[in-house]
């Protein structure tokens, strides 16, 4: 484990996507100990361009967006985090389930998957955020995470039915190890690397996720999230107004996290599977 | 019977199985509201209303669709037989218009703009994805990078920015709609004309991602097969570089024809958010508003709809993957 990551530190995607992401925590953890504001007063007039007091200027209640934009960035990258969780948790233990235990249980499991692989993700998403009443940050990310498993459960299943007949595993068997011990100790470390990226990409999903059902107006309540920012932007017409900064600066935002997930885990790709490198 | 038409009749049962599935969540999960959806429902829409006669009159019809004084059962029953005959309830934003007349007027404009950007964005990545990982060096440096920004990008922020640099900034191409306001959809060149330029922005913001998406995927596909033993072998036999691209362009390309089934969903959802962004007149706009306005009909109509299509899609896939993968006949073969 220590020796894998000596090697990550030194794979330049994986460093830049972090450094950035990084770069973006460090931002929304110190700026708000120095404006103490709360995000959602109005201390402007509507809509007003960038100056030197408001950095990205006002939106349409006279609000400060660029603190709005913080809150927003912790908001999505808090939903992202706990739907990423969720979602790999569930996939993995579906995978794991299905993949080791095979026969039966494997047949029902991966007829579920197959099944939830082809339902659009976000046609359950709409149709659970609908039927809920209060949806706080963390109800949305639960449902992000549980309506986005099927991907991991799908390759941690193939990935375990391979492993199962190895010989390690067949020796700790004989030697009468019990099924979670072998789980944890003769599988998963074989798959643990995937199991990394697969939640990187799932918290990038999760972000976007949460992104494209808060534009729909079913995102959180009593919350900033990016996609609520660019919500209110969109219900309030801003882009008829020309007020680019409610909503290009959220919008670019979402870009920078997925894309530094994206490239911490092209990064990864590269080290654990060398098949891929060009 | 034929081997393909064992595989065709083994995915069709699949689907039956998952479009099953999807009806009844798209049945049960609204029903999960707590309390009395009809009257919270009616009490919502007609606030603001004053003619009891008219709010009596919505109570009742809501009342008779959803059924709600029946048990569970025999609601899905109603449902289903509802569903068949083409019956989805009625809008509640736009009462008493029934839910399928808007759904049919939407669809044109969604499948029209929705199919060929994704057909195109889909080709065109794959293309590029295989130069980049044949090529290497400097076109790889580049394209690969980019497509990963891209595919970085969600659909409706690069609809956003397209849409504030080219249609308001540059006055380039209209804000939003299908055609222009003043115009009767007519099948005039001028009309046609307008539809064109309202098109454009919104197809090429799906074009785009999509892209991205598809060539980093390709890239990834082609360098593993360029790294396989065939091509190594293919080269010292002293086979055409032109040729042994032939190849390693075949085999990548045939897990890309599977992601793509798998993607469709994400891909349409994508898309549908990019319509709300350019108000175009499809499925995405009507849920964007059906969403506001807590229209649940026109809501549930939508998210069955696009089900419905994101299933047909992949169905339609897997005919063709089962049709031009060797494999799959073979290992059907191997089953008889």
């Amino acid at each position: 484990m220590n020796s894998s990551f000596r090697i990550l530190i030194k794979s330049p995607k994986f460093m830049f996507g972090a450094c950035m992401l990084l770069a973006m925590i460090g931002l929304i953890l110190i700026y708000p100990l120095f404006n103490r504001n709360d995000p959602l007063e109005m201390i402007a007039l509507a809509y007003q361009p960038p100056d030197s007091k408001l950095l990205l200027g006002s939106d349409n209640f006279g609000r400060d967006l660029f603190l709005e934009l913080i809150y927003g960035i912790r908001t999505s990258l808090q939903v992202g985090l706990i739907a990423g969780v969720f979602a790999t948790v569930i996939g993995l233990v579906i995978g794991l389930a299905s993949g080791y235990i095979g026969g039966m249980i494997d047949n029902l499991l991966t007829a579920i998957t197959n099944i939830f692989i082809v339902i659009p993700s976000f046609v359950i998403l709409i149709l659970i955020s609908v039927s809920i009443d209060s949806r706080s940050s963390f109800v949305t990310a639960v449902i992000i995470g549980i309506t986005s498993w099927p991907w991991t459960a799908r390759a941690v299943r193939a990935q375990t039915s391979s492993l199962r007949n190895r010989d390690h595993v067949n020796i700790a068997k004989i030697s009468g190890y019990s099924t979670p011990r072998i789980i944890l100790s003769e599988i998963l470390p074989y798959i643990a690397s995937y199991v990394v990226m697969a939640f990187v990409l799932q918290t990038a999903s999760g972000i976007l996720s949460e992104a494209s059902i808060s534009m729909l107006g079913l995102g959180p309540y009593n919350t900033i999230s990016l996609g609520i920012i660019m919500n209110w932007a969109l219900v309030f017409e801003a882009p008829v107004a020309g007020a680019w900064w409610a909503f290009i600066p959220a919008a670019i935002s979402i870009a920078i996290i997925t894309f530094s997930l994206y490239m911490m885990n092209t990064g990864m790709d590269e080290i654990f599977n060398p098949k891929i490198r060009s | 019977m034929s081997v393909y038409g064992k595989y065709i009749v083994k995915k069709f049962f699949w689907y039956f199985l998952t479009l099953v599935i999807a009806v009844t969540l798209n049945f049960l999960l609204p029903r999960m509201i707590e309390g009395n959806p009809v009257s919270m429902i009616v009490s919502e829409m007609t606030q603001g209303m004053t003619d009891s006669d008219t709010i009596k009159r919505v109570y009742e019809t809501f009342l008779v669709e959803f059924g709600i004084d029946k048990p569970l059962g025999e609601q899905f029953l109603i449902y289903l037989k509802n569903l068949v005959t083409g019956n989805l309830g009625t809008s509640f934003g736009l009462y008493p218009k029934p839910v399928t007349e808007i759904l049919a007027s939407a669809v044109p404009w969604t499948i029209g703009l929705q199919l060929p950007a994704i057909l195109v964005g889909w080709l065109i990545g794959n293309v590029l994805g295989a130069v980049a990982a044949y090529r290497k060096g400097v076109f790889d440096k580049v394209i690969f990078p980019v497509a990963l920004f891209v595919n970085s990008i969600p659909f409706f922020t690069l609809a956003i920015i397209m849409l504030y640099v080219f249609a308001l900034s540059l006055n380039w191409f209209p804000l939003h709609g299908g055609y222009d306001y003043q115009m009767v959809p007519t099948l005039s060149f001028e009309f046609f004309a307008s539809v064109l330029r309202h098109h454009t922005l919104p197809f090429l913001s799906i074009v785009l991602v999509t892209i991205g998406g598809q060539a980093i995927g390709m890239r990834e596909m082609s360098i593993y097969e360029l790294n396989s033993d065939y091509v190594l072998y293919s080269k010292l036999l002293g086979i055409r570089d032109s040729k042994i691209a032939k190849y390693v362009f075949r085999n990548a390309m045939l897990p890309q024809i599977t992601g793509l089934a798998l993607s469709i969903g994400t891909m349409v959802g994508g898309s549908l958010i990019c319509e709300i962004v350019f108000s175009y007149p499809g499925i995405g706009t009507w849920m964007f508003t059906a969403i506001r306005q807590l229209d649940y009909p026109l809501i549930s109509g939508c998210t069955l709809l696009i089900a419905l299509a994101v299933l047909l899609a992949n169905f339609t896939i897997d005919l063709i993957y089962g049709w031009i993968d060797p494999r799959i006949k073979a290992a059907q073969m191997e089953d008889q």
